[in-house]
This record gives structure tokens, sequence and C-alpha cells, in this order.
């Protein structure tokens, strides 16, 4: 064992000023990031995954979009603007959306408190039935409500809110609730002995605390309610009517195709006011506050238990649009019975109408290659974020960008475009889970891309200095961790999939509709049978876009803490 | 983009699960449940719905026909069509005429179907214009009435034509003492308040059809006032035919109005859909005034693959069997003049002597213009 | 010249320079700990040897042949990490085996292989366990014998005993010492306690705060 001197040598003396010596201990990840340029183990490339999702987002969605545009910008689409029609529209829009999220936020505030804070015997399975409306295809909704309101209510305003506020109280009590669970009560406490009035403890204590929680909720809900197609369809009226359903009312009834575009226009523009308004929100940043141990406290004061009785309350009206849907799908004339269900296996009246058993093979054989193009696309593009340098917020607000265009604009633009592009896909049948992929790949994107930020990178240091190059290492480290998030956005992409309604409506051929596409039609004409039936197939898509997203949630890795 | 937070509220409870064993266990307690007991009666009418036409023979062509829910034909003449020429007819309906000439021309060029049937004189100019049809003439067409092929320019063939008329029920106005309207402008008069069901011109072909009417009858700078006091007096507007016919009518139907838009010919459908012993008489007539005739067309759709014999289905639907099926299939009058109408036609069907009709290049020029003020007159 | 020869090493991340011309030496079979406190760059002289980043100036030999240029998954060098870092997704015998399979050996001989190091940690009979069922000592011995597995002519232990008590640092401590001598594999082995280092190695460096190198003669 020689005895290996060190030279000192002194600092070289082209270095700069000596920096302070830090003791504070830099983790090693903290250094991985700090000299990243240096690094020598990395990923591949994320041009190796990138250029492929860019492709197909600029062959489906940017080209389409620009046509969109273009056709919109006409002077044929310029007319549809100054239409009277037009106006009112817009108008109704605001209205419905501004009252829906109104009223869903000022419903699910009081019932988020009381499902997240308080506790009472069958909290967490209320919870659940107030989180089944918002998985449920937009169809199922408006069929459900179809057969619970009264018909005089049909093509109301009053009937879209009372869907609108069904479907989305779960954001607002979830967003919320979970984020009002971690608010340490004791600030509240302490306020009151400095002599706060209940008032003021919520005005200067609770408030302040919950307010980004609350802002992100309301934008979400508002960006629902304003772009929201399938329950405007179908429990609106001539009278009630929102841009979505009126893109698709030029095109389809009027083929009206540069007004439709136009509109679209419209509707892009007034969505990205309520992203850059909601964005700004945003920034008002959450105040940093204590966090405590999510435990929820038994009912006290007489208000909180008023509070609990009104939530049981709203779980049980939550409940009956889908009670509803059971019965109306069971009930023929004035006996019970499964005749509306047997029927569905039986065409319709004439013998060239679809029966719904066919719609369900469609909507499952188009659910197929969906799920592989935009978990494929989505998975690629979540590695291209994850691995790329620079820019990689850029790259992922692009890649989220379909999400921001409504489904009724992308499914128009990927009709008109089919027309005159290179492909002519109108033909292929390809067009309608394409256009479902588009609609599915941010959810992907957004269920693996946290699993693979949160990949520990000094992993594929280990498998590097066991003797792995960078593919390998990718394959055999990255990949594996991956396929369970890929499994879970699968599940997601089934749901989405399945439960598609604005862009299918334009792309399914006339012979081979959808199961969402088929139940729309069946409302549309008159009759017990084909209520009956609607409410039979509403039923059977509501069980498997749950169960896949129920398979989505069994292989999730995160499970989010609902206590 | 706050879409982030919602990813989370993908992910349920393990409740969820549950639903899921539930919707098993029903699903195979109904497959029992229907395999014995239900015989799928009330749901439709055949048990197990077939796609109409029997192949039959060497059969090598299938030709989808492409046309709206009123189309019908005695499944007879399909099958001997198909043995006779070795094609298979599979017929696709959906909606109305408009759904059906919108949807040819969103996909003109790759078409759904190889044949088209039930574009009529209000849409055709649209259909055209968007490239939906092959030119093609059936050299049967020479059996028809010049009149009926105005406008065609020889791209697609006549196949019948009615009129489009408000349908009165007899037995409710005599049962509600009420004097029928003898006019267009009486069914403004207050007394008829509430009694009028319309179709909309937008989504349907009878809807505009009868727009148009009242176009032509009151002029351009005329019909928005008319339809103003229409309003007034609480006109009901459905989607298309069968919602107004079937939903809203108050003969044979469940609904509470009886006056209808629909067909000159509809009366003696009646009676033959009438359970024994049959009526006498049908108990709805026609208002005369006011009738506008349709046209309907059938043509070849652009970017078909089997031209030939999508030419020879253009053919039969102007063969003396499927022109006499016409009248009692789809209540329409056949153009070919020399063919035999069955007796319930020749005594019930209303021929109105006048009835309005309008320049196809007036209709094209203003359609749109004409629906959007409706649009807004009557229903916004 | 045979071994591991740093010369003049100086890494600087962001703005700081973590190592100002570090030189050292490990000799063939010898283990030598690298002392220092917290922040002085011990860790990132260790991804510089391994080839994980790539230094400022200076160079690093083995045998007299200088590994600039060569890719970390080409330097033979095992590394054991401050947390066992086990692959989350493999059990016992696929992390250990890791190494072998991507060198492309036959399944036969890297199952044989994984039980002899199994049994050289004590932990024999552990190959199908899930490694988040592991406690912080077993962790640490199969990310031992992880890195054992391939033949690495040079192992470099990032302070693996940290997040364990005093005992059973000591304990693995010996272990290691006796596991590394009986193979024959040299080491370099980074720790901030000497006591430590007094039990593993046989001789001690002392990185000063900045990431200069001084030495601490030690037996």
């Amino acid at each position: 064992m020689g005895s290996g001197d060190v030279a000192l040598s002194p600092a070289p003396s082209s270095s700069p000023t000596v920096p302070t010596s830090s003791t504070e201990r830099v983790s090693p990840t903290a250094q991985v990031i700090r000299g990243d340029d240096r690094l020598l183990v990395r990923p591949p490339s994320a041009w190796w995954f990138g250029t492929v999702p860019m492709m197909f987002l600029a062959l489906f969605f940017v080209w389409p979009l620009l046509n969109v545009l273009v056709r919109g910008f006409s002077a044929d689409g310029r007319s549809a603007l100054t239409s009277m029609t037009t106006w009112h529209v817009v108008a109704f829009t605001l209205e419905q959306a501004v009252l829906s999220t109104t009223l869903t936020v000022v419903i699910g505030l009081p019932a988020s408190y009381a499902l997240y804070r308080l506790h009472f015997r069958g909290r967490r399975w209320l919870l659940a039935l107030i989180t089944v409306p918002f998985v449920l295809p937009t169809v199922v909704v408006g069929a459900a409500f179809r057969g619970v309101l009264p018909p005089s209510w049909l093509g109301t305003l009053g009937a879209i809110v009372l869907a609108h506020i069904f479907f989305n109280l779960a954001v607002v009590v979830r967003l919320v609730g979970s984020h009002w669970a971690q608010v340490d009560e004791r600030y509240a406490q302490a306020a009151r002995t400095l002599g706060a009035a209940p008032y003021d403890v919520w005005r200067t204590i609770t408030w302040p605390l919950l307010r980004s929680a609350v802002l992100a909720a309301t934008s979400l809900v508002f960006l629902f309610t304003f772009t929201s197609f399938g329950v405007v369809l179908i429990l609106g009226g001539p009278t009630s009517s929102t841009l979505e359903v009126e893109i698709y009312r030029r095109a389809v009834s009027l083929f009206d195709l540069p007004g439709a575009a136009a509109l679209c226009l419209l509707q892009i523009v007034a969505v990205l006011v309520v992203l850059v308004a909601s964005g700004r929100t945003q920034r008002i940043r959450g105040v940093r506050h204590r966090i405590r141990r999510s435990a929820t406290v038994v009912p006290r004061s007489g208000a909180e238990r008023i509070l609990v009785g009104a939530t049981v309350i709203l779980g049980v009206l939550v409940a009956l649009p889908l009670l509803a849907l059971l019965v109306s799908s069971l009930r023929v004339g004035d006996r019970w019975g499964l005749d509306w269900w047997c029927a569905l296996s039986v065409s319709g009246p004439r013998s060239r109408d679809v029966s719904a058993w066919e719609s369900i093979s469609t909507s499952l054989t188009y659910a197929v290659p969906a799920v592989v193009v935009s978990v494929g696309i989505g998975g690629l593009a979540a590695c291209a974020v994850a691995y790329t340098r620079r820019g990689h917020e850029l790259l992922d607000s692009a890649l989220m960008l379909p999400l921001g265009t409504s489904a009724v604009t992308l499914g128009l633009g990927l009709l008109i475009t089919s027309a005159r592009g290179p492909v002519d896909l109108r033909g292929s049948w390809l067009i309608v889970p394409i256009g479902q992929a588009l609609v599915a790949m941010p959810l992907v994107l957004r269920t693996v891309l946290p699993v693979l930020r949160a990949l520990d990178p000094r992993l594929r240091d280990a498998a590097a200095l066991l003797g792995a190059p960078p593919w390998v290492a990718w394959r055999t480290v990255d990949l594996p961790i991956l396929s369970r998030a890929l499994g879970v956005s699968a599940g997601l992409a089934v749901s989405v999939s399945l439960g598609e309604f604005g862009a299918t409506s334009f792309l399914a051929r006339a012979g081979s509709p959808t199961m969402p596409i088929h139940i729309a039609h069946l409302l549309e004409r008159p009759g017990e049978s084909n209520v009956g039936q609607a409410a039979a197939l509403s039923i059977i898509l509501l069980v498997l876009t749950a169960s896949a997203a129920a398979v989505a949630e069994r292989l999730s890795w995160n499970r989010q803490a609902t206590t | 983009m706050p879409a982030e937070g919602w990813l989370h509220l993908y992910v349920f409870n393990r409740s969820r699960v549950l639903l899921v064993a539930l919707a098993l266990v029903t699903a195979s307690g109904f497959s029992a449940a229907c395999g014995t007991g239900g015989t799928g009666g009330t749901g439709g009418t055949g048990g197990t719905g077939t796609a109409a036409a029997v192949p039959a023979g060497p059969t090598t062509v299938t030709i989808t026909l492409v046309t709206h829910d009123a189309f019908a034909v005695t499944e007879s003449l399909l099958s001997e069509f198909a043995e006779r020429t070795g094609i298979t007819i599979k017929i696709a309906a959906t909606g109305d005429a408009g759904d059906v000439v919108n949807r040819a021309a969103l996909t003109a060029g790759n078409p759904e179907g190889d044949v088209l049937f039930g574009v009529d004189n209000t849409l055709l100019s649209r259909a055209v214009q968007a490239g939906v049809f092959e030119p093609y003439e059936s050299p049967a067409a020479s059996g028809e009435s010049p009149a009926l092929k105005i406008g065609t320019g020889g791209v697609v063939t006549p196949i019948d034509y009615g009129d489009v008329c408000v349908n009165l029920d007899d037995e409710w106005f005599a049962a509600h003492n009420l004097p029928e309207p003898t006019s267009l402008a009486e069914l403004a008069n207050p007394r008829y308040k509430g009694l009028l069901v319309v179709e909309n011109p937008a989504t349907s072909s009878p809807g505009l059809a009868f727009l148009l009417a009242t176009v032509a009858r009151f002029g351009a700078a005329g019909y928005q006032d008319y339809w103003r006091s229409l309003r007034a007096n609480d006109v009901l507007v459905e989607n298309d035919w069968t919602s107004a016919y079937e939903g809203q009518f108050t003969s044979g139907g469940k609904g509470s109005r009886p006056m209808v838009v629909s067909y000159a010919s509809s009366p003696p459908a009646e009676i033959v859909y009438a359970a024994a012993p049959k009526p006498l008489k049908p108990s709805t007539s026609v208002l005369t005034d006011g009738c506008f005739r349709q046209v309907e067309y059938a043509g070849v759709l652009a970017g078909t693959k089997n031209q030939a014999a999508a030419r020879t289905v253009v053919d039969w639907l102007l063969s003396p069997q499927f022109q006499a099926d016409v009248p009692l299939s789809m209540f329409v009058f056949p153009a070919i003049v020399s063919t035999p109408l069955p007796d319930v036609f020749v005594r019930f069907a209303a021929k109105p002597t006048r009835p309005l009709t309008m320049d196809p290049a007036v209709v094209d020029h203003n359609r749109s213009a004409w629906i959007d003020a409706w649009d807004q007159v009557t229903l916004r | 010249m045979s071994g591991l020869d740093v010369t003049a090493i100086s890494l600087r991340l962001g703005d700081v320079w973590v190592l100002r011309e570090v030189t050292i030496a490990v000799g063939s079979g010898e283990i030598v700990a690298l002392l220092g406190p917290s922040g002085a760059g011990k860790t990132s002289l260790l991804r510089v040897i391994a080839g994980l980043i790539e230094p400022d100036a200076g160079s690093v030999t083995w045998d007299g042949h200088d590994l600039r240029g060569e890719p970390a998954h080409r330097r033979r060098m095992g590394m054991v990490f401050q947390d066992a870092l086990l692959f989350p997704h493999r059990d016992v015998a696929g992390n250990i085996g890791y190494g072998l399979e991507i060198g492309g050996e036959r399944r036969s001989a890297i199952a044989a292989r994984i039980e002899e190091l199994l049994e050289l940690v004590g932990l024999s009979g552990f190959q199908h366990r899930d490694v988040a069922t592991l406690s912080g000592g077993q962790a640490g011995r199969v990310a031992l014998a992880r890195a054992l597995a391939p033949h690495p002519r040079l192992l470099l232990l990032d302070e693996p005993f940290v997040a364990l008590d005093r005992d059973l640092r000591d304990r693995l401590g010996a272990e290691v010492r006796e596991l590394l001598k009986r193979l024959g594999v040299p080491a370099l082995h980074v720790t901030h306690d000497p006591h430590e280092a007094a039990l593993v190695a046989d001789r001690a460096i002392t990185l000063a705060p900045s990431g200069d190198g001084s030495s601490i003669v030690a037996t």
C-alpha cells in the first residue's frame, strides 16, 4: 500500500473569483440539474421521440385547423359572423356558462367542505357518487336528463344548466375539497381568539387560503360549460343553442361550411381568452401555509350537521338522473320489462336501420386503433417533453393544444381537409379513430409525463455503469417504468374513445354509428321504444366507460388519497 | 393550462369495481331473459332485422342506396331485382332528405354509397354544386312528363313527385265544431291558434317546401310577416316529418295538433294502414291551397366504384314494377306517366290543380338567406 | 502505473467550482477512502471517474490508458449509490443480473453468478424478493452485489451506508472490506465518517470543502 501523496496545488490562476464554499448539502439530483450541460449519460435525444407526434399533430390538427380558419375568414364565412343569430347564440353560450359555473361553484363549495373535512358514515360512497357524472359521456348525461325532466323543460336554459351542474360538481368538489382538507384549522381558531367573527374568518383566513383552488376549479368548469356539446345538443332547442352546437348545425344541416368555420374561429378566440384569463388568475399564487395531515372530524355544530344532511340530499339528487335512466330502460308502457334491452339486438322498424348491438361493435372497433394511436403518440410525446433539454414548456403546450380546441372544431377540420388533402381519409374508416385519438392524446401525455419526470435520472446512471448504452438503458429502465403509466392512460383512452361525441358526430359514416351517435339518433325520434332503447344503450355505454376507467385506476401507481 | 388538476378526477374509488361486477351479473341475467322471454316484439316489427334483399344466384355486386327515412319498397321487388341482375341493393337510410343531401355534399367525391335517392327539387342545386353526382339520366325517363325534368340538367333522373300540403284532421275539426281553413292566409287566423305543426326547413325537405310555398304565395317581402303571425298563432316546429306527423298530428298520432305539413297523398296512406274493417274514406284531408310541388330524383354518386351497376339501379327505379309500387309504399306519384295507380290513390289522393312551384335557380340563390330569415323570425 | 490515476480534475457546476485540481490514485487491489464534509464534491469526483459527467480540466486514466471519450457504459466501473438505487421494476435477481444481461451472458451463467453473489453478501434465497420490501441494509447489499456482478475493474462507493445506523454501518463496513479484498477489486469509498473510513480502507484522502485536494495519511 503506497502512501499516495496528493500534491496540494494552488487554485488555477485562470479560475474566476473564489466562490464561497457552501456547507449546505447539495443533493446529487441538484448537482445533476445544475450541471446539466456536462452530463454524459442522458436518455436518447428528444428528437427521436418528438418527430412522430409533431408530424401527427401537423397533419391531423394544425393543417385541418388552418383550413378551417381560412374558410372562416372568407367572405362567405364573414357573413355568418354578422348574422344576428350568431350573436344571439354567443350571448346564450355566455349566459348558460356563467350561470352553470356560478351555481356549480356555489353548490360545490359547501359540499366539498362536508365531504373532505367532516366525517360521517357513507362519506366515501357519497364522494364516489358525486364523481360518477363527470366520467359519463355527455350523451348519457343528456339521455339521463331527458328521462328525469318534465317535457316542458326540454329545450330550456334551465335544463342545460341543471345538466351542467350535475356534470361538473365533481370538479369543484374534488379540486377545492382536496385543497381544503390540507388547510390547518388552527389558523381559523387563532383568528377567532383574536376576535374575528365567523364571516370575518371566512373572508380573511379561509378564502385567501382557498382562493387559488377555487379559481382553478371555476375556470375549468367555465371552459367545460362554454364548449359543451353533447348536453346542449340533446337538451337544448332552437333558442337554447351554444356555439358548439351552432357550428355543428351550420355544417351538417345548412351545409354552410364557411359559416361553420367562422364560428369555429369565434370559438377558438373565446377559448383562448378564457384560458389566458384563467392563466392570469392561476398566477394569483396560493398562499404557502402549513399543511396538516388531512383528517376529518365529526360534525359538531348544528350548522355542520345541516351541511352533512344537505350534502346527502345533493347525493340523492345526483343519483336521480341515473336512476331515471335505469327506470326508463325497464319501463314498458305500464309494466316493467326487458323489452327495450332485448330490442337492442333488433334492427329498427325498417329493416335497414342499424341495431344498437351493431353500434356497440362499431364503437369497440373504433376504440382499438384510437387507443393504439393515442397511447403510442402520447407516449412518444411524453418522452419528447421529458427528455428535451430546453423549451419543454413550449413543446408541452404545443402537444396539449388539441385539448383546448373543441372536439367539434377538430371533427369539422378533419372533414373539410380530407376532401382536398393529400390523402382523402373520408373514405377510410380510420378517420374516426384518428379524430378520437386527437382528443385522447393530451390526456395520455398528462398521465405519462409525471411518471417520466419522477424517474430518478440516476437510475440511468446505474444502468450505464452496468454496461448499458443509452438505447438499451431506455429500453430496460425507462420503458418498463413507463409501461404502467401507459396502461393507465390506455384505460383512459378507451373511456374517451367510447364516449366521444363531438368529433365523431362529424366523422362517422351514415351506416356505422358509434354508441353515442346512435343514442342521439334514438332520442331524436319520438316514441317510447326509442327512448327506452336509448336509456338501455346509455347504461351499457356508462358501464363500458366506467369499467375502462376503473381498470385504469387499478393500474395507477399514484392513488390519490381521498380521505 | 388548468387541465392538470382534473386528471386526478379520473381516479376512482375502488367501489367502481363493484359496478363492473354488478354489470357482468346483470348482463348475464339479461341474455338469459332475452333468450327465452322477450321476443323483441315491441322494439321492432321484425325478429332479427336483416339488411334488405336476399342474395340470390351468382350475385357479385352490392350497391349501396343512400336515401332518407321515408324510402320504402316492397321487399319482393328487391329480391326479384337481385335474382334478375345479380345486384344486391343495400339500403342506407338516415334522416330526412336534407340530412341525406348534406351528408352527400360533405362526402362528395368519396361517397358513402353508389346511388342516392331522395334529393328533391328544392335541394338539387346544393347537391349538384357540391359535386355529389356523376351525370346520368336514365333512358326510361322519356316516359315522364317534361315538366318534371326542369332544372335537372341531365345530372339526375326524376323518380316520383308529390305535393307538400297542409293536412287536416277532419274528425278533429268536426268534433270541435271548427270550420277547416281553406287558404294559407287563414292559418294565421287566431281561431286556429296552437293547432299547426310544421317542420324546420333547415332540416326537413317538406319543411323547406312549405317555406318556399309561403315565399311563392306572399312574396320575398311578405313571407316574414306571414311567419310572424304564425308564430303569434303558436305554431309548433319539429325537426322532421316523422316527429311532426307521427308525434304531433292528432290523427293516428298521439299529438295535439290537427294541422300538419305533409303530403297530398297522406290521406290514402291512412286507409292503407288502418286495421280492418277499413274505413270507407280517410279521416284527413288536404288544404289544396298553398301546396308546393316536390319532385324526387335519383342519381349516381360521383366516385362510385360500381358505375355500371349503379346505373342499372337507377334504371330499375323507373321500371314499371317499381313505379307501380311507389304509390302505396311511399305515397307519392310515380314519374312515369303511364303507370297504373291503385284505386285508393285515385279516389283519395288530392291532386291540387295549381300547386306552387319555383324556379330552381331562384331557390338556389336564396335558399340560405330565406332559411336564415325564417329561423330568426320563427324560432329566435 | 496500474490502477486508477486521477490528475488535476476541475469541475464547475453552474457557477460553483465543485472540484479544483484534484489528483488521487488508487492502486490495484487497494481500497482508498475519500473523506470530506458535505458539499466537498466527493460525489462529483466519483461521477467524473465513472464517466457520468465531463470535467472542465484534468484527466482520468486506468492502467495508463486515458479514459477521456470512453462512455460510461464501457468503463467497467461499478458504482454503489447512496440510497442503493435499485431498479424498482425488477426483483432482486433482476437487479443483480442486469449488467450480465446487458453483456449478453447466457441465462444459466447469469443465474449461477446471482446465486454466488447473493451468498457472498449473505442474502441467499433472496432472488425473487420485491426490492421495495428490503430493509436498508439488505438493499445496500443487493446494490453491492449488483455492482460487483459484471466483474468491474474498480468499485466506486458513494456513502453507501449513510442512511443506516451505527452498528449496521460498522458491520457492513467490515463485510465490504473483506469481500473486496477477497475478490481483489480496488475501490474508492466516499464517506464523511472517518471511523468508517478506517474500517473499510487501506488509506484515506481528504477533500477540503472547496474541492481542493489535500491528504492525510491514515493506516
